[in-house]
């Protein structure tokens, strides 16, 4: 199983031959028993996977792993209080992209999820809220009908019944192969989010490694508080469209969570491990 | 070269007639001004107030150049953060004074670069997409040209959302579809039949609701044949959204967006 994929999408330095280098040597070097050891990309050390803990962060370097739904739930809602919204719901194929179908049955098998979000209602350190998870394991939590329409859905529930709403960011963007529907779900969610607004209800958002493109450009920024783990990606552009457009290199650090804390666009940087108990204190000053 | 790739060259053309030319062209007493009041003045964003048939209105648009120089100077027609909040800001200024705000939408995009990313591209055009939702005004929108992602929806949260014949609006361009999904840049005519981007298609898809056809000669040299069509759609639909009670007028405009989506349940 592999809980531990890459953090980042693409090496920056171009140093094209280190990488088949590497390539070349973990083929021909003895391979470590799957499963018991895993490399952190952050820091490259070997770590022994029994000492990761529920959070999922490196025990060398304290990297925030990414995570799934059922992960993040365990970790922040009280025990047993999650009940799931619209588990079932499924894309259609808006665009008729040759070969949809098959895409999100792959997307299913690797996630073990049916969409790259869930919903849903929970307890937070006894405070009832309405939540959102994002996973970047089924299609790079890319944003299509399903995730525009469940999360849309939750906003409105949390409206409805006079609650918080808070939503993990994880996401490559809108999802390209349902087209501009899948742009509309930018519009779509972030109307939905003026309502809960309008009523004077909190809306927190978590950004979570990565964020990027119409999430971010939508309802990730529009958090009343915006909380993100440590040096999780965040951005409009991707990095490599930036680059072909500017022909320069990046500056170390760019649009990583604390670069964005340092512009202005975040409020507080949370290590995973304290997250459950910023928002219960989040959710009691608001209760 | 497939008939929506000769659309996708038509929205392109450098001689196209920009946003200002329609501004001239369809209002009267324009009153261009400058600036988000918080950074800069991007000059890929016009704006300011007008006069349509004896009606204030609020006009805002992405605008293009015809030469370097004028492209320079609008970036391409790509914005940056302080153009869509400057959009914004006149947006809400519209509201104050309860004129209809009408955009032009004409970009490859919202610009891709550092000091965009600094000043939080996607946090402006997040907060557009928010507050255009629920602005206490009527917003028409007409995509005169290219129609850009994000970038051109954050001036497109509107009642009406209108098309001329060779406008496009899509996900990410064709070029950026085939080299994406297909890691082939050479299948772009094929991504762009696919994406069903052109005025008819979106049509379809309850993405615009009226198209304005374009003379035979090409815009660039007959102009007046479109905005006649337009001045007319305008007088047809701006008096029926301004009467509308505001709180019915919200709904429509939220049912409007909340209706994207296929799914099965």
């Amino acid at each position: 199983m592999n809980l531990f994929g890459k953090r980042s999408y693409f090496s920056l330095d171009g140093n094209e031959d280190k990488k088949k280098n590497d390539r070349k040597r973990k083929r021909t070097e003895p391979s470590i028993p799957d499963g018991m050891w895993i490399k952190c990309n952050t820091c490259k050390n070997i770590i022994y996977k029994k000492e990761v803990t529920e959070y999922k962060l490196c025990p060398s370097c304290g990297a925030h792993f990414r995570m799934s739904p059922a992960e993040r739930i365990a970790i922040t809602c009280d025990e047993g209080s999650f009940s799931e919204f619209d588990a079932d719901m499924s894309p259609k194929n808006p665009m008729r992209y040759p070969g949809y179908g098959e895409v999100i049955d792959n997307a299913k098998k690797k996630s073990g999820i049916n969409e790259a979000v869930v919903t849903g209602r929970g307890k937070i350190g006894g405070y009832d809220t309405v939540l959102a998870i994002m996973d970047s394991h089924f299609m790079m939590g890319s944003m299509g009908s399903v995730v525009g329409e469940k999360i849309t859905r939750a906003v409105e529930y949390a409206t409805k019944s006079r609650l918080p709403i808070i939503i993990f960011t994880t996401s490559g963007g809108a999802r390209m192969q349902e087209g501009i529907i899948s742009l509309m779900q930018m519009a779509k969610v972030s109307a939905a989010v003026g309502r809960h607004n309008e009523e004077g209800l909190l809306y927190v958002t978590v950004l979570t490694d990565p964020t990027t493109g119409g999430v971010t450009a939508s309802y990730a920024m529009l958090g009343d508080i915006i909380l993100s783990e440590p040096k999780a990606l965040i951005g409009f552009a991707g990095q490599r469209v930036i680059q072909a457009t500017i022909h320069q290199k990046l500056p170390e650090g760019f649009q990583r969570a604390e670069f964005q804390m340092e512009h202005g666009f975040v409020d507080r940087i949370v290590n995973r491990e304290d997250l459950k108990d910023e928002l219960t204190i989040i959710l009691k000053l608001h209760s | 070269m497939n008939d929506t790739m000769k659309k996708v060259g038509v929205a392109r053309k450098i001689e196209r007639p920009n946003t200002k030319e329609f501004i001239y062209e369809i209002f009267e007493d324009f009153l261009e001004f400058h600036g988000d009041r918080l950074y800069a003045d991007d000059g890929a964003i016009v704006g300011g107030i007008a006069n349509f048939e004896g009606m204030p209105v609020t006009v805002i648009g992405i605008q293009k150049g015809h030469d370097l120089d004028e492209n320079v100077k609008c970036n391409f027609g790509q914005p940056n953060p302080e153009g869509y909040r400057k959009a914004l800001r006149l947006m809400k200024q519209a509201e104050k004074f309860k004129r209809p705000v009408i955009t032009f939408i004409n970009t490859a995009g919202a610009y891709c670069g550092i000091g965009a990313e600094e000043r939080g591209q996607g946090e402006a055009i997040a907060r557009n997409l928010m507050e255009m939702s629920n602005l206490r005004t009527p917003i028409i929108s007409i995509f005169i040209g290219e129609g850009g992602s994000g970038g051109a929806l954050a001036l497109a949260v509107a009642d009406n959302v209108w098309m001329l014949e060779n406008g496009m609006f899509s996900v990410l361009s064709p070029e950026g579809f085939a080299s994406i999904l297909w890691r082939d840049p050479s299948r772009v005519d094929e991504a762009a039949a696919l994406m069903k981007m052109t005025a008819k298609d979106l049509m379809k898809d309850h993405v615009v609701d009226r198209i304005f056809y374009e003379p035979q000669e090409g815009l660039e040299n007959n102009l007046n044949f479109t905005t006649e069509q337009i001045k007319t759609a305008l007088r047809e639909t701006l008096g029926g959204l301004k009467s509308m009670p505001t709180e019915e007028l919200l709904e429509k405009r939220y049912t409007r967006f909340r209706q994207y989506g296929e799914f099965s349940e």
